[in-house]
């Protein structure tokens, strides 16, 4: 009860209780969200994102200065701009941490895009600017939308057409491996599809605290390092990322004595119910051949694992005589008993193909259940019935699983964006891994896949040294120091996990004018 | 659970994911809007193409609020803007408007790499979230609305459920309790279940045209503290599935609880522009909050939801939404802000539309003029479909029809013969189900019962869309009546 004997007391008592009022829900928050660890590089980005504002205003005055203007955009890297008071020897920051081409300025595939166009404006079907192939494919998919429109709602999994266009893209990338439409489920991009899955194979067995039991939470091993987002999207849900350690020395693999030493190591932690593989790597860039693939198959069927095989980067192949091998294939193909018995996810999408529709924003991804318990499936596909596929994602799939074949109008055109597209990203993949290792104290891996470079730094022990009584991270410091002095904004590896003592960064080999940037 | 391992190479039988090792809150979520019902809506469907004779000649799906799928044209201009953002050549083409071109200029000016297909940012793009605090402010008369506090969402659920995640935690007695009307539209209760949070219901007066009685949230609440911990009141405005608008005062009352009893508020608003009975008019909670002084509009958490799937847009496919997050304690923000970052960004075609949305053409534009006929004629349709049917529906015995006052569903209470109810069980059906699975068999009509929504025990519902085109709804009334009037027989 407020005091009522003192107006100035009670008044102090009711501000005390408008700000108990507002915290209340602080306090209480779902400690699973607490515990999903924000980027660690938050300071990093935080920067990056004050000098593009600085730069971007000092190039607005620039501008009108026609001279100087000229002289920024031909000779950008001897031109030194003063920002903030700082000669900076950049007027442009490159930004390489996301694998986001478009965002990098890299083209989208025209065909893909001239199918979205007719599909979100059907009048664009008698435009004669627009291919024949164009206007059918549009034609075909509205055909089956409810009430011809994009802005419908769809069925489960996801339009007809389009899942049945996946599973025939998945028969024909395995190699006649059969793939049922009815076991694939489109989402709002992978993530999306993988943040669901976990939540159903986490098996959050829960005791009240005060019986005496603790919670036994569910575990999923993780690759380390990995993708950042997936191992804070199974913290989110209340799982245990158990990590295992990707052997560097050997162009970032994985081993199965590794995998036994993490599974051991969570005896007591929590119940490991799932395995989690990312091929090719994110961040590592490597492509695992057969009998690695058949190894950690046969480890998940052993220790009763749940695979979930993120291979949204198996479009982007780059090393010579390396073919992408999907896990469902290799499953396959390794006969009974495995084939019939393992149980695996299998994740897509449509952000990631070397083949240009890096339709990031479109968000279209999607999820192959293979050997999932029918029983099981009927509630997965509930809990995907809330959440819509996004249309315009849809049709990024559709693309993906079925582009232009010879003798189609758009297919002359489609080759050719392809081939540059792959042309740029070999070389930007060749050039990386030349400059790097020219460079003292870097080494890398050569890339074979996926859409970034992780190199390891060996930092000069002063460097550790100031990064140490920064507060920081060495590997963040590093960043930083480029971001500042060099432009360029690179994530460090602690974001990822890497090994105690090494140090790495995560760069996008995407970037355009990759040489322009290095000079 | 502990590991079993292979013995001698022969591996244990049974699966490792199966009914009993799953996450056993995912068993308990139900979407009675995509049910069974639908699911054998879609098999009838498929027999009908696949040439089998059935006393309908097609399956009427006026189960889910989906305008596009039945016959609702989209909104030319949204369409032509979105068309130039996804394949810019077009800018060229002199067959676009000049005011479509300068939008769909502007967006793609936003974006990344200036294309759609590049992710955004989190909680969106950022020229887009301040248009909508400038639409916020529009409509709700000037009250300030800040960009910071906008999250751009896939539809108006990802919203809600991510609030939702945010708060529910605490054990056992400590659980958190949300308070949820009944009836309600289910992504609430699937949410609840799936979180394992607990659900409180407040009952909607049905005799009193579903609307919300603060005694009845006070009694919810009280009996639910004794067994868990009410931290947050949902509340669906133009309600979902009954269609009722709340008057200001009501408004102010739930507020005022909100208050007293310490709730985070959650407004559901995404039905906001279909209103159509006289007398009644939308008001958001966000402008009622304000306009009740700094001791509420200081102190009271609020979060409400739009999206660009209802109204007069229809675009459920593109999944574009948003919600403005009031009076957050900073800290929970940046939880918040975390949060979403996990699934990287809304669809971005989803944050172009409904950009469009909070911008549309003004009267000095060369779109202007068809964009007012086009939604003035989406809307009147709703307006006098919901009329047409409240009228036909209480002429029919045994039905009685509240007004739709907005959004775009009936939700008529339906008396169910003793004998149907005891076949019903027999059946092992729930009776509204077995009733509703009839309809479907016998006219190809997909209704979703009102057990899926929640109703008083003993009463039966359904709830319909009223989206078909008008001449196929009368179609639709007609033949609800005369499968009543025979049900009705049948088990007299």
């Amino acid at each position: 009860m407020p005091p009522t004997s003192n107006t100035g007391e009670r008044s102090i008592f009711n501000r005390y209780q408008l700000r108990r009022r507002m915290s209340v829900v602080l306090r209480e928050i779902s400690p699973n969200i607490r515990s999903i660890r924000p980027p660690r590089y938050t300071a990093l980005s935080v920067r990056a994102a004050q000098i593009r504002e600085e730069l971007r205003q000092v190039r607005f005055i620039y501008s009108s200065l026609d001279f100087l203007h000229h002289l920024i955009k031909t000779n950008r890297s001897s031109t030194c701009v003063f920002v903030q008071g700082v000669k900076k020897p950049y007027t442009e920051l490159i930004d390489v941490t996301w694998g986001d081409p478009q965002g990098a300025g890299l083209k989208p595939l025209t065909f893909a895009r001239q199918v979205l166009a007719a599909c979100l404006y059907p009048k664009l079907l008698n435009n004669e600017r627009l291919p024949a192939d164009v206007r059918q494919r549009a034609e075909g998919l509205l055909h089956e939308c409810h009430g011809g429109s994009v802005g419908s709602y769809t069925d489960l999994p996801g339009i007809p057409q389009v899942a049945r266009q996946i599973s025939e893209f998945i028969s024909r990338r395995d190699g006649g491996v059969p793939s049922d439409p009815d076991h694939i489920l489109i989402s709002p991009g992978s993530q999306w599809a993988l943040q669901v899955h976990e939540k159903y194979t986490a098996m959050y067995k829960f005791k009240q605290l005060y019986c005496g039991g603790g919670g036994v939470r569910s575990g999923v091993l993780t690759p380390q390092p990995s993708y950042s987002l997936s191992v804070m999207s199974v913290v989110g849900l209340g799982g245990v990322p158990v990590p295992y350690q990707l052997w560097e020395e050997q162009g970032w693999e994985v081993q199965v004595e590794e995998l036994n030493r993490a599974l051991e190591a969570a005896e007591g932690e929590c119940d490991p119910v799932a395995l989690y593989v990312i091929n090719p790597g994110n961040p590592s860039g490597h492509v695992q051949r057969r009998k690695s693939i058949q190894d950690v198959i046969k480890f998940a069927s052993e220790k009763r694992l749940f695979l979930l095989a993120d291979e949204v980067y198996q479009d982007c192949i780059y090393k010579e005589n390396i073919e992408f091998l999907s896990y469902k294939r290799v499953l396959a193909e390794m006969g009974p008993p495995f084939c019939d018995t393992v149980e695996l996810a299998s994740f897509h999408s449509a952000s990631k193909g070397l083949l240009g529709e890096y339709v990031c924003g479109f968000r279209g991804g999607y999820v192959e259940l293979v050997n999932m318990d029918p029983a099981v499936m009927k509630h997965v596909f509930t809990i995907f019935s809330k959440d819509n596929a996004p249309t315009p994602g849809q049709i990024a799939l559709s693309v993906m699983a079925s582009p232009p074949q010879p003798g189609d109008p758009s297919y002359p055109l489609y080759r050719t964006e392809k081939q540059q597209m792959q042309t740029l990203i070999k070389d930007n993949v060749r050039k990386v891994h030349e400059v790097l290792n020219s460079l003292p104290g870097v080494s890398s891996h050569p890339v074979e896949g996926g859409a970034f470079a992780f190199p390891r730094i060996d930092l000069p022990p002063k460097a550790i040294q100031k990064a140490k009584d920064l507060g920081m991270e060495p590997d963040i410091f590093y960043c930083l120091r480029l971001l500042e002095d060099a432009g360029l904004f690179f994530t460090p590896g602690c974001e990822y996990g890497q090994k105690d003592g090494t140090y790495h960064v995560r760069y996008a080999k995407k970037r355009f004018h990759f040489m322009n940037d290095f000079s | 659970m502990s590991q079993q391992h292979a013995v001698n190479g022969v591996l244990p039988k049974g699966k490792v994911l199966t009914l009993e090792t799953m996450n056993p809150n995912v068993k308990k979520v139900e979407y009675a809007v995509r049910g069974p019902i639908v699911q054998r809506a879609v098999q009838l469907e498929k027999e009908l193409r696949e040439g089998a004779k059935k006393p309908f000649t097609e399956v009427i799906r006026a189960n889910i609020g989906d305008a596009h799928a039945m016959g609702q044209k989209p909104i030319t201009f949204l369409r032509q803007v979105l068309a130039l953002c996804a394949y810019p050549d077009l800018l060229e083409d002199n067959k676009f408007p000049e005011d479509a071109k300068q939008r769909a200029r502007r967006i793609l000016a936003a974006c990344g790499g200036q294309s759609i297909g590049a992710y955004s940012a989190s909680p969106g793009i950022e020229c887009i979230r301040q248009d909508v605090s400038r639409y916020i402010e529009k409509r709700d008369g000037g009250i300030p609305s800040n960009p910071d506090n906008i999250y751009l969402s896939t539809g108006a659920s990802d919203a809600i459920v991510t609030i939702l995640k945010l708060l529910i935690c605490g054990e056992g007695r400590g659980r958190t309790g949300v308070m949820i009307s009944i009836p309600q539209y289910p992504l609430y209760s699937a949410a609840l279940a799936d979180l394992g949070a607990v659900q409180i219901n407040y009952y909607l007066d049905e005799d009193k045209c579903w609307s919300l009685d603060v005694n009845e949230l006070k009694r919810a609440i009280n009996e639910a503290r004794q067994h868990c911990n009410p931290r947050v009141l949902c509340i669906i405005n133009p309600g979902n599935p009954t269609g009722q608008v709340q008057s200001r005062e009501c408004i102010e009352q739930v507020i005022r609880f909100a208050k007293e009893e310490n709730l985070f508020l959650m407004a559901d608003e995404v039905y906001q522009d279909n209103v159509y009975a006289d007398g009644c008019k939308f008001h958001s909670f966000k402008k009622v909050l304000f306009e009740m002084g700094p001791e509420y509009s200081s102190t009271v958490e609020l979060a409400s939801f739009h999206s660009t799937s209802k109204c007069y847009m229809g675009e459920c496919g593109f999944r574009g939404g948003y919600m403005e997050v009031i009076n957050m304690d900073p800290d929970v923000k940046t939880q918040l802000t975390k949060l979403v970052s996990v699934r990287l960004c809304p669809p971005v075609p989803g944050q172009a539309l409904l950009d469009l949305v909070v911008n549309p053409p003004q009267p000095d534009e060369p779109s202007y003029n068809t964009f007012i006929k086009e939604r003035t004629a989406v809307l009147a349709a709703l307006a006098e479909k919901a009329r047409m049917t409240e009228e036909m529906f209480n002429t029919i015995p045994g039905f009685t029809c509240n007004p739709v006052q907005g959004a775009m569903y009936t939700f008529p209470r339906i008396s169910l013969p003793a004998k149907a109810i005891d076949k019903a069980k027999v059946k092992g059906k729930v009776p509204d189900m077995y009733y509703c699975m009839r309809l479907l068999e016998e006219e190809g009509i997909c209704l979703v019962p009102g057990s899926g929504f929640g109703q008083r025990d003993g009463t039966y519902h359904f709830r319909m869309t009223i989206l078909p085109p008008a001449e196929k709804l009368k179609i639709v009334l007609d033949k609800i009546k005369n499968f009543h009037i025979r049900f009705t027989e049948e088990f007299s």
